[in-house]
C-alpha cells in the first residue's frame, strides 16, 4: 500500500492515508489493481504533481458557493419534479451524499480509486498540428479518454457505486445512449460486487452493439427498451418505473448532471475533478489560464465537470458544444439550450426539446451520447446568468473534427467529444494566434469506429 | 363546500366507496375518447379522471403508455382536453384531470387552469408535482376553485403524508403499490396500511389507485378505502368495446356497493 509519501508523489495529496488504506481493505482491495511505487506510472512529471497538489488545494466535495439550495434548486432550475414514491429515496440519498462528501473516509476512497483504477489524474496534451486548423490558437485536450473505461464516465460511477455501498443497497440500475455510462457503471458494479442492469433504447443497442457486448462481458443484464423513440430519454423513463418499483433495494445510478435533486450537484461534484486537475496542468504547461474551456453537452456531465475548475475566473470563457445534428434548420437536432425552453423533464426543471403542448420532442444527433432532448439544471442556469454560452456542431462538422484530430495528431475521440473539438476549430479562427483553448476530450472513439466508417464510407473501399 | 366534497358526503352517506374511472383523453380518438367516459358515467363511475397523453410517462405500466402513444399519434392535441372535459361534464359527468405537469407549464399554470375550470373540470391530480414544487399550482388552483389532488405512497415518511395531506383538498389519491400503473392480480397489503397512515392526517377521502381490475378487487379496497380508482383497466375494455366498457363498470360499481366502507 502506499504511504503518505508516495501517494502525494502520485500526484493526489490524501490528508488521511491511513484512513483511506483501511476504507480501501476493506471495500476494495481484493479486485482492485492497487498500484506499488515501483510501477511506471509513479514517473509523474512535474506537470502532473502540480495538477496533483491543486487537487488537494481544491476540494471537489466540499460544500460552496455554486450548490443548489437546499430543494436542489439553481436559480428556477432543478428541483424535483419527481413522483412522491421517489421523493424518498432522494432524501435518503441526499442525506447520504451531504454526510459522505464531508466523510474523508469516503473522499479518501473516491480520490483513491480514482487514481489507482482509473488513472486519474488524467493527462493533458498540447494539439499543435491540430491547432493549425484553429486559427493558429493553442489548443490543451484534457484527456478523459485516457481514463479506465475511455470516457469522463467513470468518475461519477465510482462516486455512486461507493454511495451505493454506504446505503447497503446491492442493485444498481442505470441508463445508457452510446453505452459509456453503461459500460463504465458495469465496470464499477464488478468492481463492488453490486447487481447491474443496464436499460438501453433499442436503436442505440443497434449502433453500439459492442458496447453492449462489454456490458454483458462484465455481468450486467442489458434491457432494450422499445417504448417511445427508443433512446436515451425512454431509457431514463425505463429505468424510473425500475426504480419507483424496486426502490428499497436498487440505487439508480444516473449518468449525467441531471435528473431530480441531489442528482444535478452529485453528479457534477464527482466530475469536478477534471476541471481542478486542468486548470493546474494548464498554469503548469503554460503559466496561465486558457481564453476559452470547451465541452460536448448532451445531458451535460463532463462540461459541468469541466466548466467548475474554472467557473469563478471570470476571464475565462466557458463554452458548451451541443449536437446541431443535420442543422438546425432541420429540426433534426439535439441542441436544447440554444434551441428549446424551459420545462420538466426526468424530476428537474432545464430546458428541453419540447412542442407547443409541453410533449417532449426527439433529439437527433449523430452521436448517440448527445442524443438527448433534456440538459441538466446547472447548464440552464449558467446559461441564463450568462457565465457559460452554448453554441452548436453539426454531425458534419463534427466528423471533419473527428478525422481531423485522428490524423493530425494521432487520437481517435468520441464523437461526442468532436463536437467540442469542431466548436475549438471555430472558436480558434475568432481568437486568432493569442488564444488558447482548453477542449474537454471526454472520451475515446473506439466505440464509434463502425459509425465512422459507414460515415467515411471506409467499408465501400475495403 | 366543492363539487368533490359534495360527491365523497354523498357515497359515505350511502356507506360505500366512490368509483373512479380513469380514461387517457384522445384515446383511441377524441370523440371515441367522448364516447367511453359518457359510457363509464352512465354505468356507474361516481369520477372521471381524464388522462393528459404524455410522450415521457414516467409512472405508468405498458397499457397506459401504448394509449397514450396512440392518442399522440392520432394527433392529440392539449386543447382536445379541454373540449374532452367539457363534453363529459355537459353529459352530467364529473370529471378531474391527471396530466404530468410539463404540459401545464408549457400551457401556463393559470391559463390551464382557467380554461380547465371554465370546460366544467373539478381539479387535477398530478403524478409528478409534489406539493413542495406546486406554488404556481396552489394560486391557480385556488384562484380558480379546482381541487388539488397530490400523490401518497407506501414510502411516504409520517413528515410527507401531513405536508401532502395539508396541500391537498378533494381527496388523497393513495398509490396502493410501489411501482407503474397496471392491472395486477393482487393489491398490496401496503395499501390498506398506507390508508390508514394517511387517515391520521386528514379527514379528506383517501382513494386508493394502482392495480384494481375485477370487482372483488374493488370491494377488498372498498373495505378500507374512500374510492377505487381504476385505470390500465378501464384501457384495456376501452381498446376491446363499448360493451366490455360497460360490463367492467357494472362490475366495478357493484363491487364498491358490496362491502360497507369505514366512515370516515
Amino acid at each position: 500500500m502506499s504511504t503518505p509519501e508516495n501517494t502525494t508523489d502520485r500526484g493526489v495529496t490524501l490528508e488521511n492515508s491511513t484512513a483511506v488504506d483501511d476504507a480501501v481493505e476493506n471495500a476494495v482491495v481484493e479486485s482492485t489493481p492497487v498500484q506499488d511505487s515501483t510501477t511506471p506510472q509513479d514517473d509523474t512529471t512535474a506537470a502532473q504533481n502540480s495538477a496533483v497538489h491543486a487537487v488537494a488545494e481544491q476540494d471537489p466535495h466540499a460544500p460552496g458557493a455554486h450548490d443548489p439550495d437546499a430543494r436542489g434548486h439553481f436559480g428556477p432550475y432543478g428541483g424535483r419534479f419527481m413522483p412522491e414514491a421517489l421523493i424518498g429515496a432522494l432524501d435518503e440519498l441526499s442525506a447520504e451524499y451531504d454526510k459522505a462528501r464531508l466523510d474523508p473516509a469516503f473522499t479518501d476512497e473516491f480520490t483513491r480509486l480514482l487514481r489507482d483504477y482509473a488513472g486519474r489524474p488524467s493527462l493533458l496534451t498540447e494539439a499543435p498540428r491540430f491547432a493549425e486548423h484553429a486559427g493558429g490558437a493553442r489548443v490543451f485536450l484534457k484527456r478523459e479518454d485516457l481514463n479506465h473505461t475511455g470516457s469522463h464516465k467513470i468518475n461519477n460511477v465510482l462516486g455512486q457505486a461507493l454511495l451505493t455501498k454506504r446505503m447497503g443497497k446491492k442493485r444498481v440500475i442505470a441508463e445508457t445512449g452510446a453505452g459509456q455510462h453503461g459500460v463504465a457503471t458495469a465496470t464499477a458494479c464488478a468492481l463492488m460486487g453490486l447487481d447491474c442492469v443496464v436499460y438501453m433504447g433499442e436503436v442505440d443497442t443497434e449502433r453500439q452493439a459492442l458496447n453492449v457486448a462489454r456490458m454483458k462481458l462484465l455481468g450486467a443484464e442489458v434491457v432494450p427498451v422499445a417504448s417511445g423513440s427508443r433512446t436515451l430519454k425512454d431509457a431514463i423513463n425505463e429505468a424510473l418505473r425500475d426504480w419507483v418499483t424496486n426502490v428499497d433495494t436498487t440505487h439508480y445510478l444516473l449518468g449525467t448532471a441531471a435528473g431530480g435533486h441531489p442528482f444535478p450537484l452529485m453528479v457534477r461534484n464527482f466530475h469536478r475533478v477534471i476541471g481542478i486537475e486542468a486548470r493546474a496542468q494548464v498554469l503548469e504547461q503554460l503559466g496561465r489560464l486558457p481564453d476559452v474551456v470547451t465541452a460536448c453537452v448532451g445531458g451535460g456531465s463532463n462540461a459541468i465537470g469541466i466548466f467548475h475548475g474554472f467557473v469563478d475566473d471570470a476571464d475565462v470563457r466557458l463554452v458548451g458544444i451541443e449536437p446541431a445534428g443535420k442543422g438546425i434548420e432541420t429540426g433534426e437536432h439535439g441542441a436544447t439550450l440554444g434551441h428549446g425552453s424551459p420545462g420538466m423533464l426526468h424530476g428537474a426543471m432545464s430546458y428541453l426539446l419540447q412542442d407547443e403542448d409541453g410533449q417532449t420532442t426527439e433529439a437527433y444527433s449523430i452521436s448517440a451520447g448527445l442524443d438527448y432532448p433534456g440538459v441538466g439544471p446547472e447548464h440552464a442556469w449558467l446559461k441564463d446568468t450568462g457565465r457559460a454560452e452554448y453554441r452548436s456542431a453539426t454531425d458534419a462538422e463534427a466528423m471533419h473534427a473527428f478525422r481531423l484530430l485522428s490524423r493530425t495528431e494521432g487520437i481517435i475521440p468520441a464523437i461526442e467529444s468532436s463536437h467540442a473539438l469542431a466548436g475549438a476549430l471555430v472558436l480558434g479562427r475568432e481568437l486568432g494566434p493569442e488564444g488558447v483553448i482548453l477542449v474537454n476530450l471526454s472520451g475515446r472513439g473506439d466505440k464509434d469506429m463502425d459509425t465512422a466508417a459507414k460515415y467515411f464510407g471506409f467499408y465501400e473501399e475495403s | 363546500m366543492g363539487t368533490l366534497d359534495t360527491l365523497f358526503a354523498g357515497t359515505r352517506a350511502e356507506g360505500r366507496a366512490a368509483l373512479i374511472g380513469y380514461l387517457p383523453a384522445g384515446y383511441p380518438t377524441v370523440d371515441g375518447s367522448i364516447d367511453t367516459l359518457k359510457s363509464m358515467v352512465d354505468s356507474g363511475c361516481d369520477l372521471l379522471e381524464v388522462g393528459v397523453p404524455y410522450s415521457d410517462p414516467v409512472m405508468d405500466g405498458p397499457t397506459i403508455q401504448a394509449a397514450a402513444d396512440e392518442a399522440l399519434r392520432s394527433g392529440f392535441r392539449l386543447r382536445d382536453l379541454f373540449r374532452t372535459v367539457e363534453a363529459v361534464s355537459a353529459a352530467g359527468g364529473k370529471a378531474v384531470v391527471m396530466t404530468y405537469f410539463n404540459p401545464v407549464l408549457r400551457y401556463g399554470v393559470d391559463a390551464f387552469s382557467r380554461d380547465l375550470a371554465a370546460a366544467g373540470g373539478l381539479g387535477m391530480i398530478t403524478p409528478d408535482l409534489i406539493p413542495d414544487e406546486a406554488e404556481p399550482w396552489l394560486e391557480a388552483s385556488a384562484a380558480h376553485g379546482l381541487d388539488r389532488i397530490f400523490l401518497v405512497a407506501p414510502s411516504s415518511s409520517p413528515e410527507r403524508i401531513a405536508a401532502t395531506t395539508a396541500a391537498s383538498s378533494g381527496f388523497v389519491y393513495a398509490t396502493a403499490v410501489m411501482g407503474v400503473t397496471g392491472a395486477r392480480d393482487a393489491v398490496g397489503v401496503e395499501a390498506e396500511a398506507l390508508v390508514a397512515r394517511t387517515r391520521e392526517h386528514t379527514s379528506l377521502p383517501v382513494g386508493v389507485g394502482l392495480g384494481v381490475r375485477s370487482g372483488d378487487q374493488a370491494a377488498q379496497v372498498a373495505g378500507f378505502a374512500d374510492a377505487v380508482i381504476v385505470g390500465s383497466a378501464f384501457v384495456t375494455a376501452a381498446r376491446t368495446g363499448p360493451d366490455a366498457v360497460r360490463a367492467l363498470t357494472e362490475e366495478l360499481a357493484e363491487g364498491v356497493r358490496r362491502t360497507p366502507a369505514p366512515i370516515g
